[in-house]
């Protein structure tokens, strides 16, 4: 390892977007001739610190050196021009080109333009490394995994001499992880330096030399693979088992809520994203969702919510007295309108949850402007919650009838939860309700969360956070590839079963 | 290095004094090229427009009939925008509404007691107006056909379809024109309040604009706008059937245009041309824009573009210019306005090299 | 009686303005910018030509003295000059500005039409020239010199020879462009910032650069098209509103070509056709029927638009970041 040549040298890194603090004084080198993996959790910081290797972002403060020298790295050309290269997680492709057009998208290239020789070397690379690519094929032809290689075969071609790659492996099967594997090691073998962004430890194991981890946007630490185990790089990913005293009443008479059976998704784009879930959730409950983020969450909560089309299966509604209705094929509206009480922070508040230019009352009549028979909107009631979730939930503004877009992220959250929850729901979907929200605010959602439970709410609760979802839910169930890979009970789990539950359908068992 | 980044929020204050500041810089822009054509000192440029809008009582009233007529229009845009539903069809939906207003003036004139005819004009006049914004709306809400286009195609259709009556009725034959449409009888004419001949129009449309303003504001419509024109994700999400909000806004924006069709045929000119609809639909995109969509807003910024029309006519006028000075005029403050936007939404940061920064 | 020898050239001539008008909307389209200023960069490229060629005929006094070379070059420089900044403005507003583009587009047309109305009407004024109306008949003849054997070729001379250099040019350009757009590393390269301006800005390519070339090339060649109808077509002669709506067609022309520069040449002549059809059709003493032909070519933009929405292939869609403002840290 003495011969390592250091390739970059990032000092203290901060990055922050609004409220968000992405990174903070993040410092970091990267050497020549090894493959080093970039660990942490989903929102850990990882993908916006190698953003700002690769141009993406522009760090609020800190400095960049490659090979010794100070650079400033202002745009994704310029880092090109230091010989880096990162392959995204949503692909950088254009989609009506052509595999080989996208690859020599940006290439000076001499002469007169020559797709036919481009195409010819393109394919002496997938040759020589065992790639599928055909060169003509359209971009928005090709599967994902199809894609992926495509971006990989773009960054051969460019001889990139410091690769980044955000989670390369999420799309592809075991085989194609192996062949990419293989070119990894063999391009860290011929010098270059290749940073390999991921939260799967088999992974890490496998194919990288040294590890970094990121928790929260910071640095925590850094070691030899091979003089690591996983419980170790666990315990440093996620960090020791914190006790957060949040309360977990007993749940009270718990009664069937809703049953779903089999239920699968494809997105727009056809790509399965849910398959054959079934569960029950009970009132009374929190159960908690756990998984890598992209494991189904958003569409299981938003067929439940009447909002994702359905492929097959069912999801039933079960009231007080025993009947039971079908919620599939129906729209939100005609969902209420079965007496169904059923409501639904979702993870993008300002885009679907709460309309971001209004003020606080019209937020509040989102879900109930209709009510009466007036052809004009009654705001008095709105604007009464909207006063009562201020003072009650301690939300930070300089009135009601400040546009919601100008709050921030934690009293953002709680307008919409205190919306919701105000409609008395029977059940309640949240997804990520703490996500950049400071301590005292998430404590207050808890608490907001855990007196719908003690009312006989049936909640469904979507984290990240698995210390969180350790002490507040009854129950998690973890979704892992769009797979329910298992469902444990809150109280007798530990951290490290889940851990490994996210990870199970996605890496070794599959 | 100059490095852009998003603004935090400005305050209404601060944003105001952006825009005024860019309306300012626009007018002494346009004061010196004004002054550059006609050899006037700019002070006397000001002078002159203020002459030609407010010089004497019936330029006065004629600069309140323009705003009127204008804003109007700028109203009908705006719920279809609030939406971000780009209706460049006001022209097209101006003068649809104008010919069957004229049609009943001419067909029904004699036949039926003048206050049916006028009740039938007015019922045609805003069916024809929202028929013609209808048919793309529908198509947009359907098929997500290039509204931007259409509604722009459907302005020239309309214009022929104007012509081919103009033909038709012209009077006398050959002359190309129909002239005052039942000039001794005055049937289907609106009726003038207290002997003004414009007094009607600016009231319809005082009162169309508090009403405007009312159904945005306070109405369940305007609400269910405003949340399918931010996100059609949010809309949906609480159960709002974005189609059939686009249609019935489309619906409204055409049927408010064959207002304005019918305002100028049978309320002020009493004949229809090809002409009639004179640019407002186009203008009035930018009146609605500049009043970020706020009808109270849209007063002013109808009163402004006609202020400078007025006022750059009595200059050319005075000159023996082209008329069309005053469209140059508008442009630069236009631009001005446009511009300033960007300094509303984002920061400047001038960035030294090694990382130091100062904003 | 109808006529295809007579009916070809001048379906011609009405369509190169409209040619010339798509071909620049659809090379600035390719950026991701939709500039509905198009219109109102005609009439300015127009009058700015009919302002240099006034002021050279006037300077020179006698149009027999006049210099071929200068009589050409100085209206086409003046065009191209006064397209060149309406397309500066245009993306200074709308590139660095990042201003929104259906309305920078719409302003630019209202102050390009009334720029070139104003000074239609107003320049005999300002310069104090001593004649009626402004006639350019010796830079017009300049413009209308055909290809030799053009009246020696009987109907081949007629339909292919017949026109002005500007016409040739045209057809040219738009070939040039499809060319450019299909087969090079720099068309590609516009083409991936109008699809994706996030992955052709990660691929290292600058957008702001692209756009601003783009646009500015896309407002020259429209506003040759303005130069091409006073010159040509309008006998050296600049009537107010002449033009007309021939800039809004031109935008229309983009979609129905399905942003192909190539395609645009036979749908522009079929739009010019359209254009003149009414007075082929015989409608004996009806005159206002012929009204009624005059739509045909807005409601065939129609009938293509609504077709295009419906069948959703992936090539015919509009470039997938138009109208769109690129700005690299937007999350």
């Amino acid at each position: 390892m003495a011969d390592k040549q250091l390739a970059v040298r990032m000092r203290h890194i901060s990055k922050s977007f609004g409220q968000v603090q992405a990174n903070e004084d993040v410092s970091l080198d990267i050497y020549r001739g090894e493959i080093l993996a970039l660990l942490g959790e989903n929102g850990s910081g990882k993908t916006t610190l190698m953003n700002m290797l690769s141009g993406i972002y522009f760090p609020d403060s800190g400095s960049i050196e490659i090979d010794g020298r100070q650079v400033v790295i202002s745009s994704p050309k310029v880092a090109f021009d230091h010989g880096i290269g990162m392959i995204h997680q949503h692909f950088k492709l254009v989609n009506v080109f052509t595999a080989a057009e996208n690859i020599v998208l940006g290439l000076k290239g001499q002469g007169r333009f020559d797709l036919q020789a481009a195409s010819e070397r393109i394919r002496q690379i997938c040759d020589t490394y065992g790639f599928d690519v055909d060169p003509n094929q359209k971009v928005y032809d090709m599967s994902v995994s199809q894609k992926q290689t495509v971006e990989i075969v773009k960054l051969l071609y460019r001889g990139a001499e410091i690769l980044i790659l955000d989670e390369p492996t999420a799309v592809l099967t075991p085989q194609e992880t192996d062949k990419l594997f293989a070119v990894l090691r063999n391009m860290r073998d011929d010098g270059k330096a290749i940073i390999i962004i991921t939260h799967k430890l088999h992974e890490v194991q496998d194919i990288s030399d040294r590890v970094v981890v990121l928790r929260k946007g910071n640095y925590v630490g850094e070691m030899v693979t091979a003089e690591s185990t996983t419980e170790e790089m666990t315990t440093m990913m996620v960090g020791h088992q914190v006790t957060l005293n949040i309360d977990r009443p007993r749940p009270v008479n718990p009664k069937r809520r809703v049953r779903v059976h089999g239920l699968t998704v494809r997105n727009s784009e056809g790509v399965l994203k849910l398959d054959n879930v079934s569960f029950s959730l009970y009132s009374g409950e929190i159960l908690g969702v756990a998984g890598i983020s992209g494991s189904g969450q958003k569409e299981l909560l938003e067929a439940i919510a009447g909002l994702q089309k359905v492929e097959i299966g069912s999801i039933e509604y079960v009231k007080d007295d025993g009947d039971i209705d079908q919620l599939i094929g129906k729209d939100p509206l005609e969902i209420a309108s079965l007496g169904v009480a059923l409501s639904f922070v979702p993870e993008d508040r300002l885009g679907m949850g709460l309309v971001a230019s209004m003020d606080l009352t019209d937020n509040m009549m989102l879900r109930s402007f209709r009510e009466g028979p007036s052809p004009f909107t009654d705001r008095k009631g709105p604007k009464e919650l909207a006063e009562k979730v201020v003072d009650e939930l301690e939300v930070n503004t300089s009135g009601i009838d400040t546009p919601v877009r100008r709050l921030s992220g934690g009293n953002v959250q709680k307008v919409l939860v205190g919306r919701e929850i105000s409609s008395n729901p029977t059940v309640l979907l949240t997804a990520y309700a703490v996500r950049g929200l400071d301590v005292n605010s998430s404590y207050m959602i808890y608490d907001l969360i855990n007196k719908q439970k003690a009312a006989g709410t049936a909640v469904l609760f979507v984290g990240e956070d698995l210390d969180v979802l350790l002490e507040l839910c009854d129950r998690i169930l973890v979704l892992c590839g769009g797979k329910v890979s298992g469902i444990v009970d809150g109280r007798y789990t530990s951290k490290n079963e889940v851990g490994m539950l996210m990870t199970k359908l996605g890496g070794e068992a599959r | 290095m100059i490095h852009i980044t998003k603004r935090k929020e400005l305050a209404p204050q601060q944003m105001l004094a952006i825009r005024l500041g860019a309306i300012v810089a626009a007018l002494v822009v346009c004061g010196v090229i004004t002054a550059m054509v006609t050899g006037l000192n700019p002070i006397s440029v000001y002078g002159a427009m203020l002459n030609g809008a407010f010089g004497s009582q019936r330029k006065i009233w004629i600069l309140l009939q323009e705003t009127a007529i204008l804003l109007c229009v700028s109203l009908a845009l705006t719920p279809a925008f609030r939406m971000k539903f780009w209706n460049l069809g006001g022209e097209g939906q101006i003068l649809v509404g104008g010919l069957a207003a004229a049609a009943v003036m001419l067909v029904m004139g004699g036949r039926l007691p003048n206050a049916l005819v006028i009740l039938l004009e007015i019922v045609a006049a805003l069916a024809a107006g929202a028929v013609w914004a209808l048919i793309p709306a529908v198509f947009k809400a359907r098929w997500n056909t290039n509204e931007t286009l259409f509604t722009l195609m459907m302005n020239y259709v309309a214009t022929q379809l104007v012509a081919y009556y103009v033909i038709k009725w012209e009077v006398p034959k050959g002359s190309g024109k129909i002239g005052i449409i039942n000039q001794s009888t005055e049937i289907g004419w609106l009726p003038q309040i207290a002997g003004y001949k414009y007094l009607l129009n600016i009231i319809v449309v005082a009162l169309l604009t508090v009403g405007m303003y009312a159904y945005l504001k306070y109405s369940k419509h305007g609400y269910e706008i405003s949340v399918v024109g931010e996100s059609t994700n949010t809309a949906r999400y609480v159960g709002i059937k974005v189609e059939r909000v686009i249609i019935r806004t489309l619906v409204l924006s055409g049927a408010i245009c064959g207002l304005a069709g019918l305002l100028l045929v049978a309320g002020t000119d009493h004949t229809i041309t090809t002409t009639i609809a004179g640019g407002r639909g186009f203008t009035a995109v930018m009146v609605a824009w500049l009043a970020k969509f706020n009808p109270a807003v849209m007063v002013a910024s109808s009163a402004l573009l006609e202020f400078m029309g007025r006022g750059a006519g009595e200059i050319s006028t005075a000159y023996g210019l082209n008329h069309s000075f005053g469209d140059i005029l508008t442009g630069i403050i236009l631009f001005f306005i446009i511009g300033s936007e960007f300094f509303i939404t984002y920061k400047v940061n001038f960035q030294k090299k090694g990382g130091e920064r100062d904003v | 009686m109808f006529s295809l020898v007579s009916f070809i050239p001048r379906a011609v001539a009405q369509s190169i303005p409209l040619l010339l008008g798509s071909t620049g909307e659809i090379v600035t389209e390719k950026s991701g910018n939709l500039n509905l200023g198009i219109p109102g960069v005609m009439y300015v490229g127009g009058i700015c030509g009919v302002i240099g060629s006034f002021l050279y005929e006037r300077s020179v006094g006698d149009p027999a003295q006049m210099n071929a070379f200068l009589g050409v070059a100085i209206p086409l420089t003046c065009c191209l000059l006064g397209s060149l900044l309406m397309g500066l403005l245009y993306c200074f507003l709308t590139v660095n500005l990042r201003a929104n583009q259906n309305v920078t587009g719409l302003a630019m047309t209202t102050f390009g039409v009334g720029f070139g109305n104003f000074f239609g009407g107003s320049l005999i004024k300002l310069t104090g020239a001593e004649v009626p109306t402004i006639s350019l008949g010796a830079t017009s003849k300049l413009f209308r010199t055909t290809l030799p054997f053009a009246g020696s070729t009987g109907a081949f001379g007629k339909m292919f020879l017949s026109f002005g250099f500007l016409a040739y040019l045209a057809i040219a350009i738009a070939f040039a462009a499809s060319y450019v757009l299909n087969h090079t590393r720099v068309g590609l390269q516009l083409r991936a910032v109008g699809e994706d301006p996030a992955t052709a800005d990660a691929a290292g390519i600058n957008i702001t650069r692209y756009k601003y070339v783009a646009t500015c090339l896309g407002c020259m060649i429209a506003g040759l098209g303005g130069l091409y109808y006073v010159m040509d077509y309008a006998n050296g002669i600049w009537s107010n509103d002449a033009f007309g709506d021939r800039g809004w067609l031109a935008i229309a022309l983009v979609i129905f070509t399905i942003w192909r520069p190539n395609l645009a040449v036979p749908a522009s002549i079929l739009f010019g056709g359209l254009y003149i059809l009414y007075l082929y059709i015989p409608t004996g003493k009806n005159l206002a029927i012929k009204e009624l032909y005059k739509m045909l070519p807005y409601i065939v933009t129609i009938v293509v638009l609504v077709i295009s929405s419906l069948r959703n292939k992936r090539e015919n869609q509009p470039p997938e970041s138009l109208g769109l403002p690129y700005f690299r840290e937007e999350r």
